[in-house]
């Protein structure tokens, strides 16, 4: 099935980008010279053969910021989408096999969380963090606020698994609820679970950057949500320094842009309505 | 009672939503009234480190405590007195009391004291903000997911052009974060091509009025920002109903009426009834993201909405003006889904079908 994926040209596409991102991310320090803590200029230097993206606001290299920015927005979206992947299985397949009351009542505690907007709860989260808000606390608020699209997905689909034969089968055999959750429910969802945990992960990138946007992004790390919100802020869209933040707003959309197409190409190729 | 209800299944339909939502209300109030004090931030210190410092130690001990009970923290008696304890401190009120007395007031319509601008209350600050949001972000919402649909349908059910061009374009503007097309636009249309203004909502040399002057000078502020929420409402709308549309032509029903010779345009209205009620739930369940997104590109082109008075209550720390912000939005959120919810149960024959076999 993994082995027809790569047929798809756009999945292609759209691993070769991501795939760019990440190897950018983990390589470019030991190539560069990254050092986001001196000064090496004025204010909004444009660039220039030493500094290839000039200098923000402060005077600091623009190219060290998006590198250490990239690595910590791509950290963001690997942490809260395992969180949210994993807080949402657990609840979606759970409430989906057992039925009756405690389906019930997990599907109402996830429909309430749907419908409240995230942003809010997000918005006053993080600002009452206030001193100790780190890269991973917001990463772990994100996770933990973003998981209802996911419990509800799956409970669906685990609710149809529910009446299979094989299923039934193992009940028969006296397997536990856990048992069958984790060797005959799960496995029919991975290709389903991968989907949505490359989604979530795009969730939670954006996420983190729109948090930054309103000024509650990480106090210990630069993100490429704060170098936006450091350029918004500093009247670099006024002053036209463009090089302050168009990079990361480019880069930002080829993340999410890259992780939208895989998720698309392996619903067509997962989803037989979907084939032409 | 009992039978009156079974038989009408809409009705029942429609009062267990309200009962749900109102739950829901109850729990959103709590989240808004608890989550900003899990820190530990306290209004009165912040005024009081403001005001205090050109005041001698009594006047500023007077002062605070005033604060303390404007701010409803301390125990306050029947004629208007603080309850002191034996040293002479006052007396806290406890979280439980807190709620109650934040309850009953949100409940008539009184958001507080605003902390950065006071003694404004927060209700004159959201009043001032709501209606630049509102002439924003409606007809942008609803244009984008009008118009979004109309394209998404006709990408599945053309193909051709309309799905090879349009759709990987809209798939593009739905990855693109909604701060992005803003920040995007700003930089083609204002700061390259400079026709539109970057930010703000109207000319600061002009009065608020309603005069033709004021009315053009606004409007030529309004299409960046309109244009950038139409955008993402669209290009999301486009791909969720494309797939609807994908799915609902596979259906027997479409099959049969080709078989049959039906007209075209009439298989394609018997579509778009099918693939339009998932849609519109759709709408309900992202409405609550699209204002986030929404409430950002404001942010973005510092118009004077409310994503800007959030913006500035964030920077500020001022608790009141942020709660008083999202429990509004969190309402209205709650209050479109209602609406919505009760359109499908009169819309969708279904979900009468299944409260009337419900037993």
């Amino acid at each position: 099935m993994f082995a027809s994926l790569f047929k798809s040209a756009s999945f292609v596409t759209g691993l070769v980008l991501f795939g760019l991102t990440v190897l950018t991310a983990v390589v470019a320090p030991w190539v560069l010279h990254v050092d986001v803590g001196q000064r090496v200029g004025l204010a909004y230097m444009p660039p220039s053969a030493e500094h290839w993206l000039g200098t923000d606001h402060l005077g600091l290299d623009l190219v060290s910021l998006h590198i250490v920015g990239l690595r910590a927005s791509l950290y963001v979206g690997l942490v809260s989408g395992v969180v949210a992947t994993l807080v949402g299985t657990l609840i979606g397949v759970y409430s989906g096999y057992k039925g009756g009351f405690i389906d019930d009542l997990l599907n109402s505690l996830t429909n309430l969380f749907l419908v409240i907007p995230s942003l809010v709860v997000l918005i006053l989260l993080s600002s009452s963090f206030e001193q100790g808000r780190s890269l991973t606390l917001i990463a772990l608020i994100i996770g933990g606020t973003t998981w209802t699209w996911t419990a509800r997905a799956v409970r669906a689909q685990a609710s149809s698994l529910r009446g299979r034969d094989h299923v039934a089968l193992a009940r028969i055999n006296g397997y536990g609820t856990f048992g069958i959750l984790a060797l005959h429910i799960l496995p029919y969802l991975l290709s389903y679970l991968f989907m949505v945990f490359v989604l979530q992960t795009a969730t939670g990138i954006l996420t983190e950057a729109s948090l930054s946007m309103l000024g509650l992004g990480p106090h210990d790390s630069v993100s490429l949500g704060r170098i936006l919100d450091e350029a918004v802020k500093n009247e670099a869209l006024v002053d036209g320094a463009w090089w302050a933040f168009l990079p990361a707003t480019v880069l930002i959309t080829v993340i999410a842009f890259s992780l939208y197409v895989i998720n698309t190409a392996m619903e067509g190729v997962f989803n037989p309505r979907l084939r032409r | 009672m009992q039978s009156f209800l079974e038989n009408h299944p809409r009705l029942r339909h429609s009062l267990g939503r309200a009962l749900w939502y109102l739950l829901t209300f109850v729990v959103a109030v709590a989240v808004n009234f608890f989550l900003p004090r899990l820190g530990d931030h306290s209004p009165v210190d912040t005024l009081i480190a403001r005001a205090g410092e050109s005041l001698d130690t009594r006047t500023a001990r007077e002062q605070e405590e005033a604060y303390l009970k404007e701010f409803g923290l301390v125990e306050v008696d029947r004629a208007g007195k603080l309850v002191r304890a034996a040293d002479g401190k006052p007396v806290e009120t406890s979280l439980a009391s807190q709620f109650a007395r934040y309850l009953s007031l949100s409940l008539r319509g009184d958001l507080g004291t605003s902390i950065l601008q006071y003694p404004k209350s927060v209700n004159e600050i959201i009043r001032a903000a709501l209606p630049w949001t509102i002439a924003l972000q409606l007809p942008a919402i609803v244009l984008g997911w009008l118009c979004g649909n109309l394209l998404g349908a006709l990408a599945a059910y053309r193909r051709g052009f309309f799905d090879k061009g349009l759709y990987p374009l809209a798939l593009l503007l739905s990855a693109i974060p909604a701060f992005c097309v803003g920040i995007l636009l700003v930089f083609v249309f204002s700061i390259e091509l400079e026709w539109f203004p970057a930010v703000g909502g109207y000319d600061d040399s002009r009065i608020v009025e309603f005069s033709w002057d004021f009315v053009s000078s606004a409007a030529h502020y309004y299409v960046l920002p309109f244009l950038s929420i139409f955008g993402i409402t669209l290009g999301h709308q486009a791909i969720g109903m494309r797939s609807m549309c994908i799915y609902e032509l596979g259906t027997d029903y479409i099959k049969y009426s080709k078989l049959l010779g039906i007209q075209e345009s009439k298989i394609l209205l018997y579509m778009f009834r099918n693939a339009m009620l998932p849609q519109l739930t759709g709408l309900a369940l992202a409405l609550g993201a699209m204002v986030g997104g929404a409430l950002i590109t404001e942010m973005i082109f510092s118009y004077p909405g409310l994503g800007m008075t959030i913006l500035t209550a964030i920077q500020g720390n001022d608790y009141p003006l942020i709660t008083g912000a999202t429990l509004l939005i969190t309402v209205t959120v709650l209050f479109a889904n209602f609406t919505v919810d009760l359109l499908i149960g009169f819309l969708d024959p279904r979900v009468a079908h299944a409260e009337r076999t419900k037993r």
